[in-house]
């Protein structure tokens, strides 16, 4: 099993032989069956909307930051989708008996699963911005998401991604980090930075969540939001029942998965009490908990769910967080799950206009804004490199034409990917965190 | 041929296209609504859902589009909504049958549109082939419905002047219930289709507050 190694420098496998993987041994006729099951269950009333709604007028393609850099027609969005059209039309639709009797659609393959495993992961961040640009509306994000149930169901999900996601499910965190690994963290942290961090609290207003890639790569994003939690005198805990606010399950197409891992966050904040459950600074987890949390327990949640930027600005609006002047400009990426798909995008610009800091905004920026290529579990893939650091020269372009001196952003996923982009290109940036600039200006 | 064009063939294509079309939408609106149990951000969606049927008409804010392409779609639809709805003899004849009128544009109006609408459907289907994109997602409904629309406009044109020959007419009307036969089986039902999809992303992203 390959574990993810986000330090060591990355390579990029230009033409494998192989270019899917595969999980376990299964026929290729049980494989296509059970992609088509898993398709069928997926099959609501909105998705068979937009499974009818298609006029092939091909806007998608300029929308998507693949596309655009690649050229390849393969990568226009709902091409991505064609599998899981197909299996619409044969078996789903209503006019599936014409389609199977006189075999105008043929059934899903498991080599058109493989073929289209690519296109489904390594080049397709589910970043929403081809629903602003389909002139039906069609939701073609929300449409990948579930067509890789299908592609996890017929065990055709790369391997990278599945590891994680497998590790997630058995160990509460994809990248290791573990209960006992989070303890000592925290002790570490709370001694190294002398603030309080406080942890499994019996009873707590807000239950703090973190995304692993803050646990292991970003670990002062912890530091920051006890300062400024500790500083607000809010009641919070850390709890390592339920701590992990990425969701792997989400990323791999396993619903089980997702589902497990947004229980264990849920039951976590009910067993506390919390009348708020915080959500780190990471894109997906906001999707995963803000809008599908409640799904996934099968009622309401007794609690609120906030990003953390929506909540840094409540504070802020309600003065009760006060904050030093940030000098100079800064440039602001919005996290694609948070800002364009999550509804927040005014949040952390309130929290920048209460840092008091000259905004200069990306063009085009907000909802509209181009994904930095690493969302839907693309960074984790070394296969897929190619296609994410084309992708994000758009970024880096737009970045340079702001000319901010400063770039920060709301989602650990996306500093990872500039990080590593700024590695790759060698270019002279730094992304830095909202939470992490908001703590280091909190006024005496 | 006038009499079955206007008589048992109107009516067998009229019947396949409204049973065709309710069939459909059916077909969409048999399968399970999925509850959603997330605290919505905004409790208005079903204005979201119209918000998103006429906002959609315009091209998106921030993110570029075939914009040619775009505005050539504007060109033929608009075109081929003043020829249906505005050419006197198209009121006369759903006047016949429906007993209802409305004032018609001026002849030299449906003309240019026709043109229009000619000229525009040609450079689609020139996009459609060309264009890598497009040569990707077409499939036989792309095309064949390219050919269905097209038809009723050239049979339209061999009726001038008028008045036309009864066998033309009759032609003319054969393509055009060719195209509402074939409209709920392939893409055009999107005449329909539009409202449903739009409404429906309309109305979900409203609740998150989320762009459409």
């Amino acid at each position: 099993m390959n574990e993810l190694d986000f330090d060591t420098p990355r390579f990029t496998i230009k033409k494998p032989d192989v270019r899917y993987d595969k999980q376990g041994d299964t026929p290729d006729a049980e494989r296509s069956q059970r992609a088509i099951d898993a398709f069928l269950r997926d099959m609501t009333r909105s998705t068979a909307t937009y499974m009818e709604s298609c006029i092939h007028c091909g806007h998608c393609s300029e929308a998507c930051h693949f596309y655009v850099t690649s050229g390849d027609p393969q990568h226009t969005p709902i091409w991505k989708l064609e599998p899981f059209k197909q299996a619409y039309k044969r078996e789903a639709g209503p006019f599936r008996w014409l389609y199977k009797k006189l075999n105008l659609t043929k059934t899903v393959t498991a080599d058109e699963l493989r073929q289209w495993q690519e296109l489904l992961y390594d080049s397709c961040t589910m970043c929403g911005r081809c629903t602003l640009a389909c002139p039906m509306g069609i939701d073609i994000a929300g449409l990948v998401a579930q067509a890789r149930h299908g592609m996890f169901a017929a065990g055709l999900v790369p391997h990278e991604l599945w590891a994680v996601a497998e590790r997630a499910a058995r160990e509460g965190s994809p990248l290791g980090a573990t209960p006992k690994v989070l303890r000592e963290r925290v002790a570490w942290l709370a001694d190294e930075h002398e603030v309080e961090i406080a942890l499994d609290l019996p009873r707590a207003d807000v239950l703090v969540t973190l995304s692993s890639i803050e646990i292991m790569k970003y670990p002062a994003s912890l530091v920051a939001l006890a300062k400024i939690l500790n500083r607000m005198g809010v009641s919070w805990t850390l709890r390592s029942d339920g701590y992990e606010a990425t969701n792997f399950g989400l990323f791999s197409g396993n619903a089980e998965w997702q589902r497990q891992m947004s229980l264990r966050v849920i039951e976590a904040a009910i067993a506390c009490q919390a009348k708020t459950l915080l959500l780190p600074e990471c894109g997906h987890a906001y999707g995963a908990m803000r809008w599908q949390g409640a799904n996934m327990y099968g009622k309401p949640l007794p609690f609120r769910v906030l990003h953390i930027s929506e909540f840094l600005a409540e504070a802020a609006r309600e003065k009760r967080l006060r904050l030093k002047p940030l000098q100079g400009s800064l440039t602001f990426h919005d996290p694609c799950q948070i800002s364009r798909r999550g509804g927040a995008t005014a949040a952390p610009r309130e929290v920048l206009s209460a840092l008091g800091v000259e905004l200069r905004e990306m063009q085009p920026a907000g909802d509209a804004s181009w994904c930095c290529g690493g969302g839907g579990g693309v960074v984790t893939l070394h296969r897929a490199d190619e296609h994410r650091y084309r992708a994000f020269q758009i970024k880096m372009k737009q970045v340079e034409a702001t000319g901010a001196e400063r770039l920060a952003t709301s989602c650990s996923n996306c500093r990872l990917t500039f990080d590593d982009g700024r590695a790759h290109f060698q270019w002279q940036r730094k992304m830095e965190s909202l939470l992490e600039l908001v703590a280091d200006h909190l006024a005496g | 041929m006038l009499e079955f064009a206007r008589g048992p063939a109107l009516a067998f294509s009229v019947a396949v296209l409204v049973l065709g079309l309710a069939w459909r939408i059916y077909g969409i609106f048999r399968r399970p609504a999925r509850i959603d149990h997330s605290q919505p951000r905004r409790g208005d969606t079903a204005t979201g859902g119209a918000r998103a049927v006429f906002a959609k008409m315009l091209p998106p804010r921030g993110v570029k589009i075939r914009g040619a392409q775009m505005l050539n779609a504007y060109g033929y639809h608009i075109a081929l909504a003043l020829i249906a709805f505005g050419f006197a003899p198209h009121i006369a004849f759903v006047a016949r049958y429906l007993g209802v009128g409305w004032p018609a544009l001026p002849d030299a109006v449906t003309y240019v549109a026709t043109a229009v609408a000619i000229i525009g459907l040609l450079i689609a289907l020139m996009n459609r082939l060309t264009d890598g994109v497009l040569r990707l997602l077409s499939n036989f409904d792309d095309y064949f419905s390219w050919v269905v629309t097209m038809l009723p406009l050239l049979t339209g044109m061999t009726l001038l002047p008028m008045p036309a020959d009864p066998t033309r007419l009759a032609i003319h009307l054969l393509s055009l219930e060719l195209l509402l036969v074939w409209l709920p089986f392939g893409k055009l039902a999107h005449a329909a289709l539009v409202f449903l999809s739009r409404w429906r992303t309309g109305a979900d992203f409203a609740r998150k507050g989320a762009a459409v």
